[in-house]
């Protein structure tokens, strides 16, 4: 038994560590721009389908084809934010977020009519001979999910408290007029939130296509996943998410297993409700009477 | 005098017309989900629709008549299905029906048909199609069942009694999963294990170890990809031995890709006879047939054919057989298939009556084996 619930957790840990990229991605638009991005899991799906087009149309090696896909993907985050998001900063967030839907169902089209509809897969970075671990089974590309993951998170933290760009863009989800009162250029700083949260969405894409595969439509779940993330998270954009996405798959996988499978997206979205409810701050955060 | 001139006219316009008009077009319509979810489905049914229509008005038509062609895309929506069936029999004026796509379509455009007194041949597989039998409805697909029970015949050979099930939560994967339940109750099975999956779950493990801590002595797990590739990668990861069957829904070359050849070696299946018809033997009635329609398909689209294009090939082999057997009248399209017998088709071989509109066997499937990343026939 004590076996099989380490294999739930591990399955849990595994899944939730995407949840968690996701949910960052979402947070780090929400606090600079006040908007929710729900075109977040695209940049997922990007990931993905472009490694695959550029490992196994062009033929390219798979590091280049995943550098390559980042940037493609850092690309269209950054175009789609010149072309639906600065253009209407006037707009309320409700306008913006409906953008963002519609902005999702765009690129998903798109992906569709370029790449197909069909499943696709790449290879696991290394080898995909199991692990035990006292009774569990992982894979190698789990232990990539994990590195990069906990990596991509050290260089968020880092950026956001030792350089300025980070400090600045830190101020701008405090207060983004006092922010550029102080000489913070804060358009840049939205544009540098959409390229960073398109790239991490990019990579998370990447590092979990070897394993679940990839398709035009894999962004829409995922991207919902995120988003739960992040609100148990309470939109931060540090280690509060990443709870938050762990949290979210280890009760998945516990839930799946110990009560029922058939429950297992209905945990998620009842634990989304919950917090919205209960504590729409965030699990982790204390109630403040003004987010900004 | 100038009236009588124009009668006289008028006359003579109605004979040419009705010369230029000797043998008039049979008009049919087609139903696909061709964008939308169900697109997979959709897309190949058109195609192949289009494709047999263009061959048969090559050679010179049905009895000397040229076929006409109306299709019109569902979106999968089973709304607008009901729509464009509407359109179809009021505007287009067609004599049959083939499609729609998806089972949920079909029911919702029953109704209507029967009403209307237009035969619909539906490319969906739910049973509830056509049991109970209703007079104008016909569908091409074998039954869920029809695949379950291969399943349990070859479980019963390999004296396999305690059986998991791993279904997908959509309305393929529930009711593959009655179906199995209900057969697994009559030949004498046990389920120890019954856990289901979202279609886009990407990770399957918490119910794989479930399964394993059940015990069973094989799993079957029902749906289409990329949900049982997944599983069968985590089967593997698990290092779970235990047998795994799979449903037909992922009888093709792409789920070997996408679960990785190694991963999916030894994975057993009913397959319709399309996808593994060059180890078939060439014996089989439908070995030339279902060479022909992959070449053909392949030549004209680039990609191979599916098992959902044959179900619109098959709708359409069966309305031509009725026209030419009795004639191309709705009503005389519908008692023309009724009384089909051992008609070749992609799918099986149809042998219709008016208390069975499907027509198919236990021989519309294979059971086969994932063996070095190629299918083999399972004994």
């Amino acid at each position: 038994m004590s076996e099989q619930l380490l294999q739930y957790l591990l399955s849990g840990l595994s899944t939730g560590a995407i949840y968690s990229l996701i949910g960052i991605g979402f947070a780090i638009i929400y606090n600079s721009t006040g908007i929710i991005n729900f075109a977040q899991g695209e940049f997922f799906m990007l990931g993905g389908m472009s490694t695959y087009y550029f490992l196994s149309v062009a033929h390219l090696p798979l590091p280049v084809a995943m550098l390559l896909a980042v940037l493609l993907t850092t690309a269209v985050g950054v175009l789609f934010e010149r072309l639906a998001i600065r253009p209407l900063r006037n707009a309320s967030p409700l306008i913006l977020v409906i953008i963002t839907i519609g902005g999702s169902i765009l690129i998903r089209g798109i992906a569709m009519l370029i790449w197909g509809k069909d499943t696709h897969s790449i290879p696991m970075f290394t080898g995909n001979e199991p692990l035990t671990i006292g009774g569990a089974t992982i894979l190698p590309q789990h232990l990539w999910i994990f590195g990069i993951t906990l990596l991509i998170i050290i260089i968020n933290r880092f950026y956001f408290y030792n350089t300025v760009s980070g400090k600045a863009m830190r101020a701008c989800s405090h207060n983004r007029r006092a922010a550029s009162l102080v000489g913070i250029d804060v358009k840049r700083m939205v544009l540098f939130a959409f390229a960073i949260s398109s790239a991490m969405g990019s990579v998370a894409g990447i590092i979990s296509a070897p394993l679940t595969m990839t398709s035009y439509d894999v962004g829409i779940m995922l991207g919902l996943k995120g988003f739960c993330a992040a609100i148990i998270g309470g939109m931060s954009s540090g280690i509060a998410t990443v709870f938050g996405g762990l949290l979210l798959g280890v009760l998945e996988a516990f839930g799946a297993g110990l009560i029922s499978s058939g429950y297992k997206d209905a945990i998620a979205f009842i634990i989304l409700l919950l917090i919205l409810f209960i504590r729409p701050q965030g699990l982790f955060k204390k109630a403040e009477t003004e987010r900004v | 005098m100038g009236k009588f001139v124009s009668f006289v006219f008028a006359l003579l316009l109605i004979a040419t017309a009705t010369v230029a008009q000797a043998a008039p077009t049979i008009r049919i319509g087609g139903l696909f989900s061709v964008t939308g979810p169900a697109s997979f489905l959709g897309e190949p049914e058109r195609n192949t629709l289009e494709m047999l229509v263009q061959e048969i008005n090559a050679r010179g038509g049905v009895n000397g008549s040229k076929i006409e062609l109306f299709v019109y895309d569902t979106q999968g929506d089973a709304t607008k299905a009901v729509q464009l069936a509407t359109k179809l029999i009021k505007n287009d004026k067609v004599v049959a029906i083939i499609g729609p796509s998806t089972t949920g379509e079909s029911m919702a455009v029953i109704p209507l048909v029967q009403r209307e007194r237009i035969p619909l041949i539906s490319c969906a597989a739910g049973v509830k199609i056509t049991e109970p039998v209703k007079a104008w409805v016909f569908k091409t697909p074998a039954n869920d069942q029809v695949a379950g029970e291969k399943i349990f015949n070859y479980a019963a050979k390999k004296r396999q009694k305690k059986i998991a099930l791993l279904t997908v939560s959509d309305s393929y994967g529930s009711s593959g999963r009655e179906q199995l339940k209900v057969l697994a109750a009559k030949k004498g099975f046990t389920i120890v294990a019954d856990e289901v999956f979202s279609p886009k779950d990407t990770d399957m493990t918490p119910q794989l170890t479930k399964i394993r801590g059940a015990n069973p002595d094989a799993v079957i797990c029902w749906g289409t990809n990329p949900g049982p590739a997944v599983v069968t990668r985590n089967m593997r990861q698990l290092g779970i031995t235990t047998p795994l069957y799979q449903s037909h829904g992922v009888a093709s070359k792409k789920f070997i890709e996408l679960a990785g050849a190694s991963s999916a070696e030894g994975v057993t299946l009913p397959a319709g006879k399309l996808a593994v018809y060059d180890i078939i033997s060439k014996k089989d009635p439908q070995a030339k047939l279902l060479r022909e329609y992959d070449q053909a398909y392949r030549k004209k689209f680039g990609v191979e054919a599916s098992t959902f294009g044959g179900y619109a090939y098959d709708g359409f082999q069966l309305i031509v057989a009725a026209v030419k057997k009795s004639g191309a009248t709705p009503e005389k399209i519908r008692k023309g298939i009724e009384q089909v017998r051992g008609m070749v088709g992609v799918s099986g071989v149809f042998t219709m009556s008016p208390t069975d509109h499907n027509g198919l066997n236990l021989s519309a499937f294979e059971m086969v084996r994932v063996t070095k990343g190629d299918w083999v026939l399972a004994r």
